[in-house]
């Protein structure tokens, strides 16, 4: 199984002015287009906090990851995929079910309404 | 440093690797493998699920990773071809040499071919690999429709007529013998037996011996002797097994007359440095075939070889087995024939349920000697126990297969009566103190944390029950109470959130969370609690759209590809050629792929998430409604077509059909459930293998419940026999909503029905008596929900916020270029997985 680093804030150079916040669902996901990447968002309202990550889940290579449920385990926000409920950590990557890759985590942030997206390029 | 080398990556090597690195310093020893097919090692035990599902990988004992992360060198698909005791060096198939200080030899076995004429006939295979399936199950696509042979009527060979039956074959099971089953069952056990699998389409061909097997090239026929000929098109031989035992004999170790390596109780061969484990071992110049006797000799062998403690292998091995044949308990213990000078038998049989069990008793019928249980070996595991434990037996050892009568207590007593010496798990040799003591002292609370303690039950999975008597007896002797508990965010069962829900009027999720829960939820609880919330409310899923499984939230079935299908509601699979035109001009329109489904409608397959709202305002103004394929809700009442046109119908089977669908349709459950109307007791509309059937006879309908098809097939039972359409109605109204208010989530009727304590005529009584006291309870909620459906799909595409959620991007219009199709047959298919 392949670990990946989060993409911490200090290393964004492009921060990407997605979509008002309104946009997304409560407690829930939706994927938005950035070039040519899929990333999914995740409306934590629950937590007060805001979470992004690759919308492909790397057990099936599929774009899907975005409309999967989100929750917590042991405190750490997480995601379901849809497909087989293989679930990552929204904060680190990590496969918390064990059987996958990590998946690439972005930094998020709210500014004016908006939601932006951190990236390193 | 010491190098082990094991040869042979089976089963029993693999569990050597197993308990050897559990149990080993790391820094003394390097433990270097060998196996010579290309994988890893796999659970031959269930070689017949590979048919099922065609995935090799499941079958894996552990990943290739694991062996990794043990520091175990393996070398797959390099088979040991030398082995040099003088010098203690091995040779392989590669030319490679290793030198050993200690040699596990676990070849295991090869399948035996008896020296019949004409054998080396294509179309002839032993059934042992993966790779043995993929030639036989190439072979059988070209001999579809046609006739198989299974040479063997032993326990393998009626797996492999199953395999066979599965690939589009007519299995004939050819036995030397004049019974089934000859080391296992007694005549009458194997005719039981037999029986049932040739109602299943087996065919049982006793008292053969095989003179040739026929053909020009590719087998024909095999013969039996003069004019008895049965004509195959392939033959599966399963003969029995003979020892890999060519590495021993090479290499001048003591082998057995019949062949085996010779060891002793320490699992040594002639040669000390050498230990030989599994089928290959020559043991009281036994071969046993089983894992169980094969994994205790694989941790006799490391206790020796770590010298940490002499542990020996038993003078006298339990041969005892159960297994699932093809849908049918077998199982026998102990000594399942015996002479009569030593005791007695006491036998029940009943043909027409398949059902035959016997014990053997002492005279003095104070000790179980052994038995044969087919058709139910439910009581397995305690007529087990009884017998390995020399237990005292109850005044009428008959109640140990007939049950008690006159409603006193079980005969068995509890599994907390057992010694602690008494082996629950006999896969990994745990006891009933061990699994006490995990609790008791080691503080585990649950069966989970006990099977990861004390690695019970994750062998066959046969001791499941035990270990959760006796889990949970443990945790009561301590004052704890045992809950069945949601997640770690609801300390509640879902019957008990059903309450709460219901008494404090809770219309959200997060208030109920913030009220009786924890934290902030997960993938489990939001659609458990999503659908409480639906069967008292009866919202549809759009209200709270975040806590839905995606199918749920967005009202379609999520597929391989990330695409979704459509199903509309054809209640009771009556369509009209209008409606058959209208659904594939718009499948069409949006080049869908179409099926129809085993519940009498059809699938519109590959619709990208922005096409669903679209799609599904065309089928609404065609006056169609959604189908709820994508919930945990009634699916489809199944109907045969009943006396409307059949000559043989009794009653109106559509129209009854049609009425209750309409009926139950968008009620949510714990599971989804499924319906059947017959209108003969021929029962073309399969109503019994349905969450709620009725069939009609004559003066009226029998009423049936908690059947389903699936991974685990049963058959429904019996409520009500010959009551009038209303009184059917009633009943099953009232059993649906006692199942939706008690069930576990996720549980199907039939498990649901199993757990429920008195079972159906507890059920009976409830519905039926009246015995709680809540028919009219049921009833009143059931009308409620009954008279609220409403179709989430025209909510959906009426209300501009629902439609919204329906597009890929938040951030764009584009739609997802990443999703690929590939034809098939005139239609289309997504790209495979990489």
């Amino acid at each position: 199984m392949k670990t990946k680093e989060p993409i911490e804030e200090i290393a964004v150079k492009t921060w990407f002015k997605a979509a008002p916040t309104e946009k997304f669902p409560k407690n829930a996901g939706a994927c938005i287009k950035y070039k040519d990447q899929q990333i999914a968002v995740f409306n934590f309202t629950r937590e007060n906090k805001w979470y992004a990550c690759q919308n492909l889940c790397p057990h099936k290579m599929e774009m899907v990851l975005s409309r999967g449920m989100i929750g917590e385990e042991n405190g750490e926000p997480k995601v379901a995929c849809p497909l087989h409920k293989n679930t990552f950590s929204l904060k680190t990557g990590e496969s918390l079910t064990g059987a996958c890759d990590a998946i690439t985590t972005f930094p998020v942030k709210i500014e004016a309404g908006f939601v932006w997206v951190g990236f390193t390029e | 440093m010491k190098t082990i080398v094991v040869v042979g990556n089976g089963m029993v090597g693999y569990k050597f690797c197993e308990k050897f690195v559990a149990q080993a310093n790391k820094e003394n020893y390097r433990l270097v493998v060998f196996g010579e097919e290309p994988r890893v090692a796999y659970d031959r035990v269930h070689l017949s699920e590979f048919f099922e599902n065609g995935d090799a990988e499941r079958l894996s004992l552990a990943p290739r990773s694991w062996y990794d992360e043990n520091g175990i060198e393996l070398h797959i698909h390099e088979r040991v071809t030398e082995i040099q005791r003088a010098n203690k060096k091995i040779t392989t198939s590669l030319g490679t040499s290793y030198s050993y200080d200690t040699l596990v030899m676990a070849t295991g076995s090869a399948p035996f071919v008896p020296p019949i004429r004409g054998v080396e006939k294509k179309g002839v295979f032993v059934y042992r690999t993966i790779e043995d399936l993929e030639e036989t199950l190439a072979y059988a696509e070209t001999v579809k429709g046609g006739k198989a042979a299974i040479l063997g009527g032993g326990l393998l060979g009626l797996e492999a007529a199953k395999a066979v039956m599965d690939m589009g074959l007519e299995p004939h099971v050819v036995e030397f013998a004049p019974k089934l089953m000859p080391r296992q069952l007694d005549t009458r056990s194997s005719k039981v037996l037999q029986v049932k699998l040739e109602s299943m389409g087996i065919n049982v061909h006793l008292s053969k011996a095989t003179n040739q097997i026929l053909g020009n090239g590719c087998i024909t026929g095999m013969e039996f002797g003069e004019d008895d000929i049965l004509d195959v098109d392939m033959l599966v031989v399963s003969a029995g097994i003979r020892p890999r035992d060519e590495l021993g004999k090479s290499c001048g170790l003591e082998m057995g007359t019949r062949g085996g390596i010779v060891v002793n109780d320490q699992m040594r061969t002639s040669d000390p440095h050498i230990l030989a484990i599994g089928e290959v071992a020559l043991y009281n110049q036994m071969i046993y075939g089983l894992v169980a006797p094969g994994y205790e000799m694989a941790q006799v062998a490391v206790d020796q070889i770590l010298g940490v403690s002499d542990t020996r292998m038993a003078a006298e091995i339990d041969m005892s087995t159960k297994l699932k044949l093809i849908g049918v308990d077998v199982a026998s213990f102990g000594t399942p024939f015996m002479p009569p000078e030593k005791g007695h038998s006491i036998i029940f049989e009943n043909k027409t349920e398949s059902l035959y069990k016997r014990i053997n008793v002492t005279h003095d019928g104070k000790k179980l000697l052994g038995g044969i249980l087919v058709g139910d070996a439910a009581d397995y595991n305690m007529l087990l126990q009884l017998y390995q434990n020399e237990m005292p037996l109850p005044e009428n050892p008959e109640d140990l297969i007939l049950g008690s009568r006159g409603g006193g207590p079980s005969s068995f007593g509890s599994a907390m009566d057992l010694p602690d010496t008494a082996v629950v798990c006999s896969c990994e040799a745990v006891t009933k103190g061990d699994i006490c003591c995990a609790v008791l002292d080691d503080g585990n609370e649950s069966v989970k944390a006990v099977s990861k303690a004390t690695k019970a039950t994750t062998g066959c999975g046969g001791c499941k029950p035990m270990v959760v008597d006796l889990v949970t007896e443990s945790l009561k002797s301590l004052g704890k109470t045992v809950k069945v508990q949601l997640c770690e965010h609801f300390e509640y069962s879902r019957q008990e959130l059903f309450d709460i829900v219901k008494l404090k009027d809770i219309q959200d999720y997060d208030e109920l969370l913030d009220l009786v829960g924890k934290g902030h939820g997960c993938e489990v609880c939001k659609p458990a609690v999503a659908a409480i919330f639906a069967s008292i409310y009866n919202e549809t899923a759009n209200k709270q759209p975040a806590i839905q499984d995606t199918n749920d939230r967005y009202l379609a079935n999520i597929q391989r590809n990330g695409t979704y299908s459509v199903v509309p509601r054809v209640a009771g699979g009556e369509i009209t050629p209008k409606q058959l035109m209208a659904m594939g001009r718009i499948a069409q329109k949006y080049d869908l792929y179409t099926k129809i489904t085993g519940g009498q409608r059809i699938d519109m397959f590959g619709a990208q998430l922005h096409e669903l709202p679209l799609i599904w305002e065309e089928l609404i103004a065609e006056g169609f409604e959604t189908g709820q394929a994508y919930g945990k809700s009634l699916r489809t009442v199944k109907s045969c077509v009943g006396s409307t046109w059949c000559r043989y119908g009794m009653d109106e089977s559509v129209s009854f059909a049609v009425e209750i669908e309409h009926r139950y349709k968008g009620i949510r459950s714990p599971h989804k459930f499924k319906g059947g109307v017959s209108g003969c007791i021929r029962e073309c509309a399969e109503a019994r293998c349905k969450d709620f059937g009725f069939i009609a006879v004559e003066g009226g309908w029998n009423v049936y419940v908690a059947g389903n098809g699936g991974a685990n097939p049963k058959h429904a039972e019996l409520l009500a026999e010959k009551v009038d359409k209303e009184t059917a109605i009633k009943y099953i109204d009232r059993y649906i909503m006692y199942y939706i208010k008690t069930a576990q989530p996720l549980t199907r009727t039939a498990a649901w029905l199993e757990k429920l304590e008195g079972g159906i005529t507890y059920l009976q009584n409830v519905v039926i008596n009246d015995s709680l006291g809540i028919a009219a309870a049921l009833d009143a909620e059931m009308q409620a929900l009954v008279d609220s459906y409403k179709c989430e799909w025209k909510e959906a595409i009426e209300t501009p916020e629902i439609r919204e959620r329906y597009s890929h991007f938040v951030n764009s219009d584009d739609t997802d270029e990443s999703i690929e199709f590939v034809s098939l047959r005139e239609q289309k298919m997504p790209k495979e997985w990489a």
